[in-house]
């Protein structure tokens, strides 16, 4: 298969034989569980329990409201114990919603899970998506979007190609790396669900040259007249080969648009846990309760995968790895190029949990001081989307956000490779996630004002009708009273408004001050 | 347990711009070493006050500046921007040629603007400009290449007498050892209305230019390659403005090869190789995009030829590059890449 080069990127080293080197480790229970609310892109979850409650294994404890969320599911049977704000993994370092859940032991499954598929064949794609949203499944490459959403494109979209996405490109992970070598067929059989639910044409299925190993794996995996519709692709370990435009580019020589979709060329792309979640929740029934992470750096005794439920504490998973290495100074979810550092190891696993990396201050050093930027180009020349990082940074601490976006800011996907290679150490992609937010934050205001706006303008269309109503009815009593009425009952009328008139001077004065109209008017 | 939060990417940074300093710094040793081979002592003489004046002047504007002196004279710029300035100046000019074209290049064309990554201008050639039209005797006072002097070489101390004197000993006369540069003999020759035949035939030429000056032309080209090779420069600058140079240089040398000199000879004459790949390539003030660059190196090499041929000056790589350094910003603007994902580069 002919393959196409994107601008840009880095030839960074693996890292990936550290914990690939050691088996799969499944991880027990914990002695408790905090199952954030919020796991994915879009509204949080609403609980469906409440302290108290016993819960068992799989059964749905949190709901999606919104077309775009993800129910969230028991990992274990237990107890729960509160609903409250706990640290979580995000790079706000804020607290979130969890449910906090005690296990009993148990480990039972609820009898009122999913109904096990192996018939999905004969289910349309409506059905086959419905229970990819029951199960709770988002993307498990990192972005933790959900998955339903994403398999669901905008009518008239015809998707002929399903693009499975195991570059793994980041250095030190290997989850991918592990699940394909562990569970090829799994992964091949949600492959398979997934390209008949989206009735694609061909599915090409990519991995990275530096995982032979998975590569074999699924290789031998696929049965020989499977290999015209599923193609394995072995693609050169470039960093950010596993972003998503950059791998499409890759294999097929085509660009998504700025401002589209993969859809837009009729491809989706899936991550191969995705994919094996798809097949664990069609096939088996299963909800996504748990994952493969791993944790690995040279911050941990013995780097190695393992299989956590969802919401285990980042600090049984440093323990199942032998344990920090002595001044463990750093601890990040993700990549060293895209993760971000957390604050506390108490925080759990969630569903787009891929890695844990801790370093030493030997492996990460602090960059040296400031420099101001020289202009030298090398961001340029790295940049995988090709813009121009420097000019971006000049605009973004200028707060020149006018022309940072004529630059190209949301083309950005935040890969941190012009910061890598930074000679004067500048947090470039810090800077663009300023102006992103920035500029975000201006369109709120924005439309705030504009319905403000708004409001004020309807406000004083109803005063002007009111006025005008108002002159109406004043006009037509004129018109009435001007007609003349007989003499006597003129004077009748005349006569009751001075006794009325009187009757109220009386009635004042036998009040307090402090209640009488005037008093109350000032 | 709690940890720090820094942010990403978590890896071990691999440049430094002191760093790339530095490198620019080693590429030039070569070279300048032929220089002292060729011309004498006073090229290391000068080399060593421009850089002393150089780091002085930092200092001195940093701290007047309230910035950390140390942490900015370790990124070496101001060293380099003195040894760059010291190889356009004539080996036996005074001290104080050295002191006021180095005060212009740091005083003037860098702090006052800022400081690193700040100037517009490349400030060894600001600094260059402003001794070369001040001064235009003690500037034009080249030393013939020691290969073919008559006299005994000057040792290190008579050199630093005359750098620090602004004299001679007695009994050595300017016109005993300095001689015109081959940039000089064309020129001068082509106005009194010699061939370039003619002019060529003077001892001084070697293959394409004068022997000293093809020398050390060579060793920077090939410190300029090595700095390509560590991908420390772009290659779009040096190859862009060469290959201009030699082109537009060809166009008029086939048309009329008595008037005009050959595409080699002005390719290693004078300043243009070290300007290729040490001046022209400073990247604070040249053009950023990959286009741009090659424009920029385009410009340079056209308005290197034309002062050289019709202007007022032998050689013009000094003046191209800062008429080429007012227009960077505009070319930048105009050549910004295609960005992924758009079908052209008007986007937004």
């Amino acid at each position: 298969m002919h393959l196409h080069r994107f601008h840009g990127g880095l030839e960074l080293p693996g890292h990936k034989a550290e914990s690939t080197g050691r088996p799969l480790l499944p991880l027990g229970i914990p002695h408790r569980l905090h199952v954030p609310l919020a796991q994915h892109i879009g509204a949080p979850a609403v609980p469906l329990c409440a302290p108290g409650d016993s819960v068992r294994k799989g059964q749905r404890i949190a709901q999606a409201e919104d077309y775009i969320g993800a129910h969230v599911h028991a990992p274990t049977s237990g107890r729960v114990v509160e609903i409250a704000e706990h640290p979580v993994p995000h790079p706000s370092g804020l607290n979130a919603l969890c449910i906090v859940l005690e296990p009993d032991g148990h480990d039972q499954w609820t009898d009122h899970g999913l109904e096990p598929w192996t018939d999905w064949r004969q289910r349309d794609a409506r059905e086959l998506r419905e229970r990819v949203r029951d199960a709770g499944i988002v993307g498990m490459g990192g972005a933790a979007f959900p998955t339903a959403v994403k398999l669901n494109p905008r009518p008239g979209r015809r998707i002929h190609t399903l693009v499975v996405n195991g570059a793994e490109c980041e250095p030190y992970i290997s989850c991918d790396d592990t699940l394909m070598q562990h569970y090829p067929e799994a992964v091949l059989e949600g492959v398979r669900i997934v390209a008949h639910l989206l009735n694609a044409e061909r599915v090409l299925f990519a991995v990275e040259d530096n995982k032979p190993a998975a590569f074999q794996a699924l290789t031998e995996a696929l049965p020989d007249d499977e290999r015209a519709f599923i193609q394995l692709v072995s693609i050169p370990s470039v960093y950010p080969t596993g972003g998503e435009r950059q791998l499409i580019r890759v294999l097929t020589g085509l660009e998504v648009p700025s401002s589209g979709l993969p859809a837009d060329l009729g491809i989706v792309c899936q991550n191969p846990g995705t994919l094996k979640a798809v097949r664990d929740a069609v096939v088996r029934g299963r909800p996504l309760i748990s994952r493969i992470v791993t944790v690995t750096g040279p911050g941990v005794q013995e780097p190695r995968n393992v299989e956590a439920l969802i919401g285990t504490p980042f600090a049984d998973l440093a323990t199942a790895a032998g344990g920090y290495a002595p001044g463990v100074d750093r601890l990040v979810m993700g990549g060293p190029m895209m993760g971000f550092a957390i604050a506390d190891d108490a925080v759990p696993v969630i569903k787009g949990t891929n890695c844990l990396l801790a370093t030493r201050p030997q492996d990460t050093p602090s960059p040296g001081p400031l420099m101001p930027c020289i202009r030298c180009g090398e961001c340029t020349r790295v940049c995988p989307a090709n813009l121009l990082p420097q000019q971006m940074y000049w605009f973004a601490k200028a707060r020149n956000f006018d022309a940072i976006q004529d630059y190209g800011l949301f083309d950005c996907i935040e890969c941190g490779c012009c910061a890598l290679v930074c000679p004067s150490n500048i947090p470039l992609v810090q800077y663009y996630r300023f102006a992103k937010n920035e500029i975000w934050a201006r369109e709120k205001d924005r439309q705030k004002a504009d319905l403000a706006r708004e409001r004020f303008e309807y406000r004083k269309l109803r005063q002007e009708q009111e006025e005008a109503e108002k002159a109406a009815r004043l006009a037509r009593k004129k018109a009435a009273l001007e007609k003349p009425a007989p003499a006597g009952e003129k004077k009748a009328a005349i006569e009751a408004a001075l006794d009325r008139a009187r009757a109220r001077k009386a009635a004042q004065a036998s009040e307090t001050p402090i209640d009488s109209p005037d008093a109350a008017d000032r | 347990m709690r940890f720090p939060t820094r942010t990403s990417p978590h890896l071990v940074p691999g440049h430094s711009v002191g760093g790339v300093m530095r490198q620019v710094l080693y590429a030039l040793i070569p070279g300048t070493l032929a220089m002292v081979w060729f011309f004498g002592w006073g090229v290391l003489v000068n080399v060593t006050l421009a850089i002393l004046f150089a780091a002085g002047f930092e200092a001195l504007m940093v701290a007047l500046r309230r910035r950390p002196v140390l942490d900015t004279l370790s990124d070496s710029s101001a060293i380099l921007a003195g040894w760059l300035f010291a190889l356009a100046i004539p080996p036996l000019a005074p001290f104080w040629v050295l002191l006021v074209g180095v005060m212009f290049a740091i005083v003037v064309a860098k702090h006052l603007y800022g400081g690193l990554g700040y100037n517009p201008f490349n400030p060894a050639m600001v600094g260059y400009v402003v001794v070369l039209v001040s001064f235009p005797r003690e500037i034009s006072l080249w030393p013939a290449p020691q290969s073919i002097l008559d006299s005994d070489s000057l040792s290190l101390l008579q050199t630093l007498q005359i750098s620090l004197s602004g004299r001679l000993p007695d009994g050595v006369e300017w016109d005993a050892i300095t001689r015109a540069s081959p940039l000089d003999l064309m020129r001068d020759g082509l106005v009194a209305g010699q061939t370039v035949d003619e002019i060529t035939r003077n001892p001084i030429f070697g293959s394409f230019s004068e022997t000293g000056w093809e020398w050390t032309g060579n060793l920077f080209l090939l410190g300029g390659l090595w700095l390509l090779y560590r991908r420390v420069i772009s290659w779009h600058i040096p190859v862009s403005m060469l290959l201009t140079l030699a082109t537009v240089a060809g166009v008029f040398w086939v048309i009329d090869p008595g008037q005009f000199a050959s595409p080699a000879f002005h390719v290693f004459s004078g300043a243009a190789i070290i300007g290729a790949f040490f001046i022209a390539t400073d990247p604070v003030s040249a053009a950023t995009t990959p286009l741009g660059r090659v424009l920029y190196g385009a410009g340079i090499g056209l308005l290197t030829y034309v002062i050289r041929t019709w202007g007022g000056y032998p050689d013009g790589v000094a003046f191209a590059v800062l008429l080429m350094n007012m227009v960077a910003p505009t070319l930048d603007h105009y050549t910004r890449p295609r960005i992924f994902g758009h079908s052209d580069n008007r986007h937004g």
